[in-house]
């Protein structure tokens, strides 16, 4: 049966079927002019958004309040939990009991694993989860297949690389959940000790998933079509040494890319530190910042359709 | 030689079909080991035609509810419980693992929100009865070590 999209809370991406975020997709798409400032609406007239951001993102909550704005909708709540009740020890519980009262819509930023899951069992209003520790970050993943979609027409078929950290990378593990639905072809590139976890590559194999695992980044550019790298962080290496040269060897720069197909898109979740060299961004491959953008788009879909103005 | 190694007892649930080897993990479990008051009886790798070799434990005077068969499920997954009243056996059924299991484990993940004071119990979605692999509601994290997190 079909599940609507009025009311329902967003947490996990596993929780959207491969027709949810084809339709997401969709009403994205239709958002983009209102999103860059050409159209304007009132499509959430007279609706409150909470944002509660127990941890700050910037880029995350400035991406929901721009959305909300746009559709001519009201934001409240707080960028960090400093000096809020939490502080002081309220439950989890009790704080979303609260934003529940007093809004239509609410997002939440937590550092701890599960935290949107059981927000959305103490709301009577739709959650989004916009990020709960290492777990999921599902508005992340469907700007990436927004993007991925807009970019190439099509997600499958399409040869994905994704480099970078890939054990702990919560955004490359729903990613590839995700690019698994659509059926794209899938390339892992991450030093051994950084690889993708077992249980998420017997999860492809179950599902008939064609994907590569290499070390070298340099082998594979050449056949890919989307190139999705994401940051490699020094403490998972006890040898600060040993991770300069692993580092070294994932940097994208303009000799990595000689070999690149002409439409090869990078993309990349940001704020980015030297994985990516900023010669690259005058490059046609540099699709980070429009990436970073789509975020709103997305986002003004998925709070017209949870509060029910779009079906 | 009697067949017979240990007395039957009166009142009481006598476990039967425990993985050889798990009977005192079966006892923690059950908090028993804890509390002095009651009398059990173990027998660890017995003979047995089904399984080769089998633990069984006699807890005289107390009769096991649903939650504490549920923990027995998860750490022996082929246990029979045995419900004596006045000698005899007034139930008997095999434990069986559901498919969701609460407030018997903790998550294994202690950045998950479920281990900190908030008003929920733990949650568990079971997917696989063999070996033993839990899903947590929360944090979706899946856990393998389910003995050493029974709470
Ligand atoms: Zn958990």
């Amino acid at each position: 049966m079909k599940q609507g999209f009025d009311g329902r809370d967003i947490i996990s991406i596993k929780d959207l079927t491969k027709a949810d975020i084809e339709h997401i997709i969709n009403v994205s798409k239709e958002m983009l002019p209102i999103a860059r400032g050409e159209k304007k609406s009132g499509l959430l007239n007279g609706k409150i958004l909470a944002t509660l951001f127990f941890e700050p993102s910037t880029r995350t909550r400035l991406s929901f309040e721009s959305a909300m704005n746009r559709l001519g909708g009201n934001v409240v709540g707080f960028a960090t939990s400093k000096a809020t009740s939490a502080e002081k020890g309220e439950t989890l519980a009790d704080t979303i009991k609260m934003a529940d009262a007093y809004s239509d819509v609410i997002v939440l930023r937590h550092p701890n694993e599960g935290a949107a899951r059981l927000a959305s069992g103490f709301s009577s209003k739709p959650v989004i989860n916009a990020g709960d520790g290492a777990g999921q970050h599902p508005t992340q993943t469907l700007l990436d297949l927004f993007t991925v979609k807009t970019e190439k027409k099509r997600i499958k078929g399409n040869n994905i690389v994704l480099v970078g950290d890939l054990k702990y990378g919560r955004t490359v593990h729903s990613l590839t959940y995700a690019l698994a639905m659509f059926n794209a072809t899938l390339t892992f590139v991450a030093p051994e000790t950084l690889q993708m976890p077992k249980e998420i590559l017997s999860h492809l194999k179950e599902k008939g998933i064609e994907f590569r695992q290499s070390s070298s980044l340099e082998n594979v550019i050449p056949d890919a079509d989307v190139l999705y790298v994401t940051r490699i962080q020094k403490e998972r290496f006890p040898d600060p040494e040993e991770y300069a040269k692993v580092a070294g060897t994932y940097r994208v720069d303009l000799g990595m890319l000689s070999k690149a197909k002409k439409d090869m898109i990078i993309m990349h979740p940001l704020p980015r530190v030297d994985e990516i060299a900023p010669e690259v961004d005058k490059t046609r491959h540099a699709l980070y910042f429009k990436q970073a953008f789509n975020g709103v788009p997305v986002r003004m879909a998925l709070l017209s359709l949870v509060l029910g103005t779009v079906k | 030689m009697k067949e017979l190694k240990v007395q039957p007892i009166k009142d009481g649930t006598v476990i039967d079909h425990i993985t050889a080897g798990s009977a005192l993990k079966v006892l923690n479990i059950l908090g028993i080991s804890k509390n002095p008051t009651a009398t059990v009886s173990i027998l660890m790798n017995v003979k047995s035609e089904k399984e080769g070799k089998k633990d069984i434990v006699k807890i005289e005077n107390r009769e096991l509810n649903p939650k504490e068969v549920d923990k027995v499920a998860l750490i022996a997954s082929n246990a029979t419980i045995n419900i004596i009243r006045n000698y005899s056996v007034k139930q008997k059924h095999k434990v069986s693992l559901p498919d969701t299991i609460k407030g018997i484990v903790r998550c294994a993940n202690p950045n998950c929100i479920s281990n900190l004071k908030e008003p929920v119990e733990p949650a568990f979605r079971v997917v696989s009865k063999n070996p033993i692999k839990l899903r947590c509601y929360y944090c979706e994290r899946e856990m393998e070590d389910v003995a050493g997190n029974i709470i």
